[in-house]
């Protein structure tokens, strides 16, 4: 039986066009959509598959606002059975703060009976990208951690509980196998998340969220500001529109002399 | 002292991406008064991999060898790092934006309680030392200032052309065998598959690429795509999003965790142009976006375009490639 914490962040779409507050400190939320990354939807679903395949839990967590509160119900809603809120403004976190605040959530629910064997996060956070958390954890809990993996097994080894992680590196397909408890972060595309069922959503809204303060005064990030880089003018030439366009194109590739053979 | 951590390909030469952030490191050394900038290897050295090290500027190059390294494990390769610190008293580590550049520097900003900026591409100052780096999937830059030492950066990749020095370093060659704890080496890799053959030579080398992106729809959407390649003698370039989804192999990635293309002509279809993909095509000489979004950032900066759908577009230029060529 594998318990296991996952650890998701509302952060801002950024695959349409984002607008920055005025002091450069943040995306302007007005103008944005919100969501969870992809590589955190791939790894609550292997948190809900692992939870499933040995009979534990999987509990997803947030740091963030209560906005943030929308990406925990979307984690309930494909199979998480608990949550927790930590409530804070997650653009004054640092990693190193996120990192600190999860391990206190993971001391907490251990002395309360609920150790979470396995911490799952994303590889990177969509927003501030500062592809670090997972590791800053591990070191706080002293626990090992496997990094950028896309596939996630428990199984039972000589009795003991050991993670089996593997993902794409530079010299092939890698594999990890570590005792558990451990820390894993995931990479989108080992597993098509799975999208939540009318009956999901319903039993999501009435799982009681745990709500928790910050642990600890936050450090902060080490950011001066943002910035959007200025729009460079376009001087495309539009050859046309659907497959009409193509002697045109062929034109094109004529002229460039790449069309010979 | 500036050290960098240089990564090897599987012929055991500098991957383009550490010879890039040897490049960084050398302006950074210029701008500070011309400190030393040493590499870090892990595993052997070849005479090969030393004197390209050497064209790009490399004073020592330490070399991490014994029983910790025999398999990648991130927390082994920091602890390495550690005693090529404290033997070359560096006050800032650097890697690549890679995988392993990432993990390896993230586990020794963890163990010496310091920040890491990831994926910088330009610094702005020394004192106080402030970094510009990707936010936001590329669309923002952050000012990030980093007062801690050792100072602790990944470089995006691409962000700059690498380029030798204009006088080489002596690459002095320093073998290390640190011992390494049992607890660094917990979570290390066990097994490797052999990876699919690099073909990624004949994309950065090509004079025409054909692109493809998510748009392509489904791994069964590049018929096509892969005749309009066929037609013009040209690989096929893919974006990230492709490739996570395993619908095409990793070595046709172009961008800043894949391959930089510089052709006469690349047609990326259905490609938005984020700009980590842009960091790989930038260089091409003229660039014909497809794409159904006339105001996705591919078609604005891109010379040419034509705006539909590329399932209906490729086959009409497909057709018409044939029809001149009968003709
Ligand atoms: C650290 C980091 C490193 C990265 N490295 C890379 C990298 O090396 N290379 C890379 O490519 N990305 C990289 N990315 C990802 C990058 O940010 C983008 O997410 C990715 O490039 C988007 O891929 P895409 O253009 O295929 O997909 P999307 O952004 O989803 O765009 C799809 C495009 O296709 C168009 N389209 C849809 N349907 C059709 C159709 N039928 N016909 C024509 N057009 C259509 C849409 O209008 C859109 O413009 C990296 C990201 C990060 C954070
Ligand atoms: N505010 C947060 N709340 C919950 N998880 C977070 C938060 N910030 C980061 N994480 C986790 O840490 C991962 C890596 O983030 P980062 O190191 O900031 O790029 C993310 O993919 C999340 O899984």
């Amino acid at each position: 039986m594998a318990s296991v914490l996952v650890c998701v962040k509302r952060v801002p779409d950024s695959s349409s066009e984002i607008v920055l507050t005025d002091d450069g400190q943040a995306v302007d939320g007005r103008f944005a959509g919100f969501t969870m990354s992809q590589h955190e939807q791939c790894a609550v679903e292997l948190a809900v598959q692992t939870a499933s395949a040995t009979g534990g839990e999987a509990t997803v967590l947030t740091l963030g606002d209560a906005d943030a509160l929308e990406q925990v119900r979307a984690a309930l809603a494909v199979g998480c059975t608990a949550a927790t809120h930590v409530v804070a403004d997650s653009q004054q976190l640092g990693p190193a703060d996120v990192a600190r605040e999860i391990a206190a959530v993971v001391r907490d629910h251990e002395a309360a009976g609920r150790p979470h064997d396995l911490v799952l996060l994303g590889h990177d956070a969509a927003d501030t990208g500062d592809f670090q958390v997972g590791i800053r954890l591990a070191y706080e809990l002293g626990r090992p951690v496997v990094n950028g993996v896309t596939r996630v097994t428990v199984e039972e080894v000589d009795g003991r509980p050991v993670v089996t992680a593997s993902g794409d590196g530079p010299d092939g397909h890698e594999t990890y196998r570590v005792p558990l408890p451990a820390v894993v972060t995931v990479l989108e595309g080992g597993v098509e998340p799975r999208y939540p069922t009318v009956p999901g959503r319903m039993k999501a809204k009435k799982i009681p969220v745990e709500e928790r303060e910050l642990a600890a005064a936050p450090a902060g990030p080490a950011r001066v500001r943002w910035s959007l880089p200025p729009a460079a003018p376009s001087d495309v030439h539009v050859l046309g529109k659907g497959p009409e366009a193509a002697p045109a194109v062929v034109d094109l590739l004529e002229q460039l002399g790449v069309l010979a053979r | 002292m500036i050290l960098v951590l240089v990564e090897k390909d599987l012929a055991g030469a500098a991957v383009e991406v550490s010879l890039e952030t040897l490049t960084f490191a050398r302006s950074l050394s210029d701008a500070g008064g011309g400190v030393p900038v040493d590499a870090v290897v892990v595993g052997d050295v070849s005479p090969a991999l030393q004197s390209q090290l050497a064209a790009y500027g490399v004073r020592d190059v330490h070399a991490l060898g014994g029983p910790g390294f025999a398999a990648f494990a991130g927390a082994a390769w920091a602890s390495g790092l550690e005693t090529v610190l404290a033997a070359s008293r560096s006050v800032v580590v650097m890697a690549a934006g890679t995988p392993r550049g990432g993990e390896v520097l993230a586990h020794l900003a963890a163990r010496s309680g310091v920040a890491m900026a990831a994926n910088v591409v330009a610094f702005d100052g020394l004192a106080p030392f402030v970094v510009r780096r990707q936010v936001v999937g590329g669309q923002a830059v952050e000012e990030m200032q980093l007062s801690t030492r050792p100072t602790v950066f990944t470089v995006a990749g691409h962000a700059v052309e690498a380029a030798p020095a204009a006088t080489p370093g002596p690459a002095t060659l320093v073998e290390h065998a640190p011992e390494v704890a049992e607890s660094d080496l917990v979570a290390r890799v066990v097994s490797t598959e052999e990876p699919a053959p690099d073909l990624s030579g004949s994309l950065k080398s090509a004079r025409v690429v054909v692109g493809a992106g998510r748009g392509a729809g489904s791994e069964g959407g590049f018929d096509d795509l892969l005749e309009l390649a066929d037609l013009l003698g040209a690989p096929l370039g893919v974006s990230r999003v492709v490739t996570s989804l395993g619908w095409r192999p990793h070595h046709e990635q172009v961008g800043q965790t894949g391959s930089r293309i510089s052709p006469d002509l690349y047609i990326p279809c259905g490609i938005s142009g984020a700009i980590q993909h842009w960091a790989g095509c930038s260089s091409a000489k003229a660039i014909l976006a497809i794409n159904t979004d006339p105001d996705a950032p591919m078609v604005t900066k891109a010379t040419h375009a034509v705006i539909g759908d590329l399932h209906e577009v490729v086959p009409a230029i497909n057709a018409e490639i044939r029809r001149r060529r009968a003709g």
